[in-house]
């Protein structure tokens, strides 16, 4: 590559990067901060003091919203797993009267934009008395169609030899299904159940419906909650909140973005 | 939550599954045994999808009382109402233009960014993982990060603009920059998304075609027009999709910068359908503007097969 080429991209990436880290980075500053820095419009904090992540932990029960974050995710990443991977299963390995029609039947709820629905799934949440329960922030999320449509695809890589010879082997349909198909599609397995912590721990709208009361209240509506508590918001205060909710889905991030892009675009594109 | 991506597939592939367990296992319990397994998907959907998208049309056509029970049929008058009620009309053009700006600038970024980004350069890894660290930023987390910035005073934004000598900017209370407000933070959040797929799309193209290109002479911007532009199609089509869908559903954001305001300007048509149903109560009314914002989603998707498809190029 050309020396004029390569310091140009440089000066791109360079750019490019601090304006979208920008926010990040100063979030992180500004929780560490005292009140007059804040006010004063500090870039940098003069010292690294840890006060205002001690203050929101004291200003709500923020560790009781992560354990509930963290329980709900772990769940729907569970449920969305084994459901998805079932119903995929059938798709790939049964032949049956009626597989396409069912097939277009699922995918097509991938159009129903859940926002559209919400207020009916509000009713029902209701009438199970799952207000306030973890069951109401799981259970509805467990189905997905783009999980079984991700799962499918590897499936269907999977070579016929191997059912044959498990066949051989004298195993049963169900004893394939996990003993032979969810090992080899371990990597596909991953990216969705990457994708489903994600999504589950960054949900908004649904936690806000389902909960008015401290139980099950995730991190997320914990930070709605810091930002409108009081008159004049304490931004460092805020700001400890937000680096604390989003540290561990960056962690995760971090972790797995190689298998998340593999296993994304792969399920996109191929 | 993020809608799953819908994908180019979904309409078409139906048709070639592998006939695989045809011989390995006998045909008799088959379909019994399918059933089985697609049970707990089946049952979910029912109640949590299908259902709810039938009763959501119903609602819409009845008048509803405080427990949001139907009480008087009313046929349509639910949509003649929302259609000439100034508030719809303003929450569907808030809707539109936020599209408009976000669905086209955000997608030429995240191009942007993949196309520098899939250079192999010293270090490139670092750059990548920078690009695509927003996905992992949440609806809530983004918007309050970003409403500090547009704080009249504190924010860095202003700071900025009177540093630089220029004249400070209501960012969040004046309703032409509210909108585009909510479009940067909107944008800003789903970069990552939209980047990592992209990125995605450009390593999977045969690096033949460099090559070949390379030796004989062609530039930078020629190998863009000619081999990776037509060769990203597919990705493109997606991400637009995909795009398009969540600007639609659009909520965290408006909820936590400006509650819909000032004077109606973003109050995008989710957080309208909120209100209607879970601050005034009214579940008809509510689930009339849910119909139409499921209409236009299925606009946009069958719009994206029909007109998007034809400009693709596949591999």
């Amino acid at each position: 590559m050309r020396m004029r080429k390569r310091i140009t991209l440089y000066i791109l990436l360079i750019l490019s990067s601090i304006i979208l880290f920008f926010p990040t980075v100063y979030a992180l500053m500004v929780s560490f901060m005292n009140g007059r820095e804040v006010l004063s419009g500090a870039v940098l904090p003069s010292s690294f003091s840890l006060d205002n992540y001690k203050k929101a932990f004291e200003s709500l029960p923020l560790l009781s919203y992560l354990w509930n974050s963290l329980v709900i995710s772990a769940a729907v990443m569970a449920g969305q797993l084994i459901v998805s991977s079932l119903a995929a299963f059938a798709f790939v390995f049964i032949k049956f009267k009626g597989r396409n029609a069912l097939f277009f039947l699922f995918i097509s709820t991938m159009m129903v934009p859940w926002e559209a629905t919400m207020i009916p799934n509000f009713v029902t949440i209701q009438e199970l008395g799952w207000i306030n329960s973890y069951f109401g922030l799981t259970v509805p999320f467990f189905a997905l169609a783009f999980g079984t449509f991700l799962l499918r695809q590897h499936f269907k890589t999977i070579p016929k030899e191997l059912e044959e010879a498990s066949q051989v082997a004298g195993l049963s349909r169900f004893q394939f299904f996990y003993k032979v198909v969810l090992p080899v599609s371990k990597t596909s397995l991953v990216t969705l159940g990457i994708y489903g912590f994600l999504t589950t721990w960054n949900m908004y709208l649904w936690p806000l419906l389902v909960t008015n009361d401290e139980t099950v209240r995730t991190v997320q509506i914990a930070l709605k909650q810091m930002q409108t508590k009081e008159v004049s918001t304490d931004w460092g205060v805020v700001m400890a909140g937000v680096i604390i909710v989003v540290i561990p889905t960056l962690l995760l991030l971090f972790g797995g973005q190689k298998q998340l892009q593999k296993g994304l675009t792969q399920g996109a594109l191929k | 939550m993020n809608s799953a991506p819908l994908t180019k597939e979904s309409g078409y592939e139906v048709g070639d599954l592998p006939e695989h367990s045809e011989k390995a296992f006998p045909l008799r319990k088959d379909f019994w045994q399918a059933m089985l397994y697609l049970l707990p998907s089946f049952v979910l959907f029912s109640v949590f999808v299908f259902y709810p998208m039938f009763r959501t049309i119903y609602l819409s056509f009845f008048l509803t009382d405080y427990d949001g029970m139907p009480s008087v049929f009313v046929g349509l008058e639910n949509y003649a109402y929302i259609f000439t009620s100034d508030e719809f009309l303003k929450s569907l053009r808030a809707t539109i233009l936020f599209v408009l700006i976000t669905v086209p600038a955000g997608v030429i970024l995240a191009l942007f960014l993949a196309l520098i980004a899939n250079e192999k350069l010293k270090g490139i890894g670092f750059f990548r993982t920078i690009f695509s660290s927003n996905m992992g930023m949440s609806v809530a987390a983004s918007s309050v990060i970003w409403l500090f910035l547009f704080h009249p005073s504190l924010g860095a934004l202003n700071q900025m603009l009177s540093t630089l000598g220029l004249s400070q900017v209501e960012w969040l209370l004046d309703p032409t920059w509210a909108i585009i407000s909510v479009s940067v933070t909107t944008i800003w959040m789903n970069t990552g998304f939209a980047f990592l797929i992209i990125l995605g799309g450009l390593q999977n193209i045969d690096e033949h075609l460099y090559e070949n290109a390379g030796i004989q002479g062609a530039g930078y911007w020629y190998q863009l027009r000619r081999i990776t532009l037509p060769m990203l199609s597919p990705t493109m089509f997606f991400i637009v999709t995909v795009s398009l869908i969540n600007a639609f559903q659009t909520f965290g954001q408006v909820d936590i910068l400006t509650q819909g305001g000032p004077a109606e300007s973003t109050n995008l048509i989710v957080y309208s359908i909120y209100r209607e149903a879970f601050v005034n109560y009214q579940f008809g009314t509510a689930s009339a503007q849910a119909v139409i914002l499921f209409g236009c989603i299925l606009i946009v998707t069958i719009l994206q097969f029909k007109f998007g498809e034809k400009k693709v190029h596949y591999q």
